[in-house]
């Protein structure tokens, strides 16, 4: 019987289907749209952030030529990069000839070839969130900024990087927990969040001038400052998330001539935003506490008149299918809005796109949390 | 189960520390006398069909399964949560290496639906209501048993009627030959990931009816071990997993008393650890950054038992425990560059008292009253927490009818929770009622076979966290219920044949649903989550387990097999593309063998456990898809008696193959490792 038992096991081993090799899953490619809708705008890829900790962003790139979807493209497209793209994209930008993705809780941005979605380089930032570009530097918020002596109080900070070498060269202290910025009149404006001293929210904008790379104001606007857009008139919007208590959500206007607050939105929550022309589009879905609901709107606001238009921009109902509202863009050319739904954030969302009146053209599945998009104007060639 | 009567007859006449046989997926031999806590209700009622009646045993109408004595220390399990891989219709979730999380998870039906009792009383968490198995190391463990619904006894306390599976740890019960005072045990175990883990233990006779026992054990690992992930025509990357290491410190003292019909048993427990963790492996810049969040844990308990028979009609039995645990965490950024600060210290105290009334009213008919009071309170040092303190009054009634060959059992469960905040509004009370129904049929007298089913529903309270948790916690959760209907029959034989020792098959087939589960939902963004009663699942599932003994020659052999099927579907949003995934973490197919070989002073233990595909999430798409795993154990271990000496050294090599694997999403397994044990018994 002894010496049955290598036998035996074996057998046993044979019982049991065996492991397959791992593979990298590769792009899922679909018609979505009739295709042959391009003009400048060429496309744009869809950066899916993926719940923390489980390495899951993904970019999905859509091409307005061909009306074809594709699905998780920079894993394929990069084999030999280790991990894939990481764990919690946060935000994507194209400047150049270069697609910046930042990487949150990887600590790095992902620095791609615009056009091929291949990797070039990783430039490290801890706990870095967002990205913004001016003249030859791009400029990258982190909450990892320098830990002073009490560790609940750490600053954060931005890193100037040289879009040639991909080098951080200079490093400025903000807030804390600083998150999007907008460039402006040669000054970068950031917006502080304090979200990891909650409830004790930073509520300032810090001001940095680009030529001396230091902040050189720093003004109170509202608790828990998250997203900023600009209009064609030197204002910057800021949006606040509130407490998710007592404070609701808010959007300010600052006049980046002046450097002040000039108005305070407080009927327009505001989640996310994106503009086109005079538009502003302000998503919101909003969560309290108290009563643990969410309140969802999608309004617009005219910039030059400084008035909402619309509670609601999308008119065919199709808001009755969007179960959790995150990501936001508006095609600078055809108007088209895209709204992204993030559903329950471990299972892959839906990407809605909207004509310019606010009508369903389409819609997909994307990768988990679809959040933030880069539309491009140069032709990009995911075969080769 | 006809053969238990002889079986058991046999063991009582051999030595008097009782063994719940009829539980006994084996019959545990441990030093050649059979263990059991004395507190267990089936063993009593062992005692009784043997002692007093000598007929009538208590039917195993629940599928149990059990790990127990020289079976249980061979497998190669540094923990409890190892050993409990190796049952069928279980799940653990590992975070991999000595300090990774392990908890369980009974037919996917979550880890807070598990009741873990310690030596016969509940190990609560009122915090987060999982219990870390990964804890409880199987030095000083006598037994591991799994009961699906409940323990099939009624005399117990209400806590063992209120989860929807129950483990069983139970320690070392004390025993002492002939005209012997003292044991000692002293052992070393050491191995891979730089292990050091020495024991100790000293058993006391003080006098003919009180025993003491004192039992210690230290650890020190650093937790390094290697991983690897490939994919084909892709990436290739070696790494070291790192700050996963883990110093604890145990100690138990325990008395154990006999009074006239009657015994009785106090318990003081001690553990003191701190540990690393090396957090989820993504991609991150190789070596750019050091993962240093720790964790100290530190938990104390008191715990008494008391038994008696008071008269033929009734005999009762007292549980009391108190409980302390801290723990503390760390994530500092000035370690850390890339973390939040987070420095948290959570105290929680338990205070428990348990009445149980046992009545026999005929042969025939036996019923119990049991009546459990239990305080919680929480306190941590976050900003706007609540300070809650949980008050729950547990009532059972259950009964119990033993017509021959059909066996039935009844219980209600009434909970009642109240509780109170310092800050803001507490949630609303609650009380529930709860019913099982147990029965058992065995169709001919001596063939040995039983058909069983049982219907139970149950709940598990929202945790103090999922109601109290600052940012997350939502005051208006419901319970989540849960319900199970199970058939399943049982085939028992022992062979007193020339090869054939005995042999046990047992199989069920079972439906739940779990109702409002508790889920984490975003509240509006990657850091803000709220709790709801979302979530629904049905589970339906077989699983199947045989057991066969047998001896050639001087060999004596055993093998044990399980196989488990579970299709758990997710149904909570029926607009989901994904309505009807099967749940993150649960494969259709599981299965484990473990193989084992006596002959003499030597033993060979080969143990072998498969996962098959699951996925990380209800999307059951290829991005979420996880590979089967498999891992092979092979142990060796020779006993020296020297005098009244007793010599063992065992050799152990894990994961033969040196699979990479993941149980959870990112956090890597260990690949090959090795262990050695030396220990000696006098």
């Amino acid at each position: 019987m002894i010496n049955r038992v290598p036998t035996f096991i074996l057998a046993l081993l044979l019982l049991f289907s065996c492991r397959k090799a791992d593979v990298i899953v590769p792009p899922e490619e679909k018609p979505v749209a009739p295709g042959g809708e391009g003009n400048e705008i060429t496309g744009f890829y869809l950066l899916n952030e993926g719940n923390m900790g489980s390495n899951k962003a993904t970019i999905d790139y859509f091409d307005y030529e061909s009306g074809i979807y594709s699905k998780n493209i920079f894993a394929e497209r990069n084999s030999g990069v280790v991990k894939e793209l990481g764990d919690v994209g946060n935000d994507i930008q194209i400047y150049g000839n270069k697609l910046y993705v930042v990487v949150n809780c990887s600590h790095f941005v992902e620095v791609m070839d615009s056009k091929t979605a291949k990797h070039i380089a990783t430039i490290p930032i801890p706990n870095c969130r967002y990205i913004e570009f001016a003249g030859k530097y791009a400029y990258v918020s982190s909450y990892a900024g320098p830990v002073e002596l009490d560790p609940n109080y750490r600053l954060g900070y931005v890193a100037k990087v040289d879009t040639a070498t991909l080098e951080v060269v200079a490093e400025c202290t903000v807030g804390y927990q600083p998150e999007d910025m907008a460039i402006c009149n040669g000054k970068l404006y950031v917006a502080n969040s304090g979200g990891y001293r909650a409830p004790d929210y930073d509520n300032r904008v810090s001001v940095i001038d680009l030529e001396s790379f230091r902040v050189v104001r720093t003004m109170e606007v509202g608790i828990n400052l998250h997203r900023m857009a600009q209009d064609g008139y030197g204002n910057i919007y800021v949006s606040s998330r509130g407490d998710y208590y007592g404070t609701p959500s808010k959007t300010f206007i600052i006049d980046s001539d002046r450097d002040i607050v000039t108005d305070t939105l407080h009927t327009l929550p505001n989640s996310n935003m994106a503009t086109g022309g005079d538009s502003l589009y302000v998503l919101s879905n909003e969560f309290n506490y108290m009563t643990n609901s969410w309140t969802v709107s999608y309004a617009i606001f005219d910039m030059a008149q400084k008035r909402v238009v619309s509670r609601n921009f999308i008119s065919d109902g199709t808001e009755k299918r969007i179960k959790t509202p995150y990501g936001l863009a508006v095609n600078p050319q055809t108007r088209e809005i895209f709204v992204t739904d993030a559903g329950d954030y471990v299972t892959p969302g839906t990407l809605y796109c909207f004509d310019r009146y606010g009508k369903l053209k389409w819609n997909t599945v994307t990768g988990d949390i679809p959040a933030h998009f880069a539309f491009t104007e140069s032709k990009v060639d995911l075969n080769n | 189960m006809p053969d238990c009567r002889g079986l058991s007859f046999a063991l009582f006449l051999s030595v008097v520390p009782l063994a719940a046989t009829i539980s006994a997926a084996s019959v545990p031999v441990y030093e050649g006398h059979t263990m059991s806590d004395g507190f267990d209700a089936d063993s009593v009622q062992q005692l009784e069909s043997v002692y007093v009646t000598a007929h009538k045993s208590v039917p195993k109408i629940i599928p149990a399964q059990r790990l127990a004595g020289e079976r249980l220390q061979r497998l190669s399990a540094h923990s409890v949560a190892d050993a409990i891989r190796y049952f069928s219709g279980v799940q653990i979730k590992d975070y991999g290496g000595v300090g990774g999380l392990k908890s369980v998870n009974i037919r996917s039906l979550g880890s807070q639906h598990v009741g873990v009792f310690y030596d016969g009383v509940e190990i609560g968490n009122a915090q987060n209501g999982i219990v870390d198995l990964g804890k409880f190391s199987l030095d000083n463990m006598e037994a591991v048993s799994l009961y699906n619904g409940q323990k099939s006894s009624i005399f117990q306390s209400a806590k063992d009627f209120a989860s929807a599976g129950s483990i069983y740890l139970q320690s070392r019960t004390p025993f002492f030959g002939e005209g012997k005072k003292n044991n000692f045990k002293a052992a070393v175990k050491g191995g891979s990931f730089g292990t050091v883990n020495p024991s100790l233990l000293w058993e006391r006779r003080i006098g003919e009816n009180l025993s003491m026992q004192i039992s210690t054990e230290y650890l020190y690992t650093t937790g390094k071990y290697k991983f690897s992930y490939s994919k084909r025509d892709g990436y290739d990357t070696t790494e070291v997993r790192k700050n996963g290491d883990v110093r604890y410190y145990r100690a138990e003292a325990s008395l154990f008393g006999n009074i006239e019909d009657g015994r009785w048993q106090a318990k003081a427990y001690f553990y003191d650890s701190e540990r690393g963790y090396p957090g989820a492996s993504v991609r991150e810049e190789p070596g750019k950054y050091r993962h240093q969040d720790r964790q100290w844990d530190r938990n104390f308990f008191l715990q008494w038992r008391f038994h008696k028979e008071i008269s033929r009609f009734y005999r009762m039995q007292l549980n009391a425990k108190y409980a302390y645990d801290y723990l503390h965490y760390l994530s500092d950024p000035r370690l850390d560059v890339t973390t939040m600060y987070v420095d948290n210290r959570y105290r929680q105290q338990e205070l428990y008292f348990s009445s149980v009334n046992g009545f026999r009213l005929f042969e025939w008919w036996s019923m119990n009253l049991s009546a459990d009071l239990q305080y919680n309170t929480l306190n941590a040092d976050l900003t706007d927490f609540a300070y809650p303190d949980r008050y729950t009054l547990l009532a059972a009634l259950a009964t119990s009818f033993d017509w021959g060959k059909l066996k039935v059992q009844g219980s209600l469960l009434n909970t009642f929770v109240t509780e109170s905040v310092k800050k803001g509004k507490p949630a609303p009370d609650k009380n529930e009622l709860t019913p099982t129904v147990v029965a058992s049929y065995r169709p001919f007298d001596n063939s040995g076979l039983t058909f069983r089913a049982f219907y139970k529903r149950i709940f598990r309270m929202p945790t103090l966290n999922d109601l109290y948790y600052t940012f997350i916690g939502n005051k208006q959760l419901n319970p989540e219920y849960t319900t199970q209907y199970n058939i399943g029959a049982c085939y028992e034989k022992s062979l007193n044949g020339r090869f054939w020792k005995k042999v046990k098959v047992q199989a069920d087939l079972y439906y739940n649903e779990v109702e409002d589960k508790i889920i984490a939902v975003p509240a509006s963004n990657q850091f803000r989550w709220t709790m709801l009663n979302l979530g629904y699942v049905e589970i339906r599932g077989a699983d199947v387990s045989a057991e066969v003994s047998a001896s050639i020659a001087k060999v004596s052999l055993n093998l044990l097999a399980s196989y488990t099927y579970q299709k758990a579907q997710d149904f909570t949003d029926r607009e989901s593309s994904y309505y009807g995934g099967q749940i993150p973490y649960i494969p259709w197919h599981s299965g484990s063998v473990v193989f084992g070989a006596v002959y003499g002073l030597w033993s060979f233990n080969y143990s072998f456990i498969y996962t098959g595909e699951r996925y990380e999430s209800s999307a059951n798409i290829p991005e979420n898809y996880a590979q089967p795993w498999y891992t092979s154990d092979l142990s060796l271990a020779k006993r020296f008696d020297v005098g009244d000496c007793k010599l063992q050294l065992a050799a152990e090599v894990n994961n033969i193959f040196n699979q990479q694997y993941e149980v959870v999403q990112c956090y890597p397994m260990p690949g090959t490792n090795f262990r050695i044990t030396v220990s000696v018994m006098f």
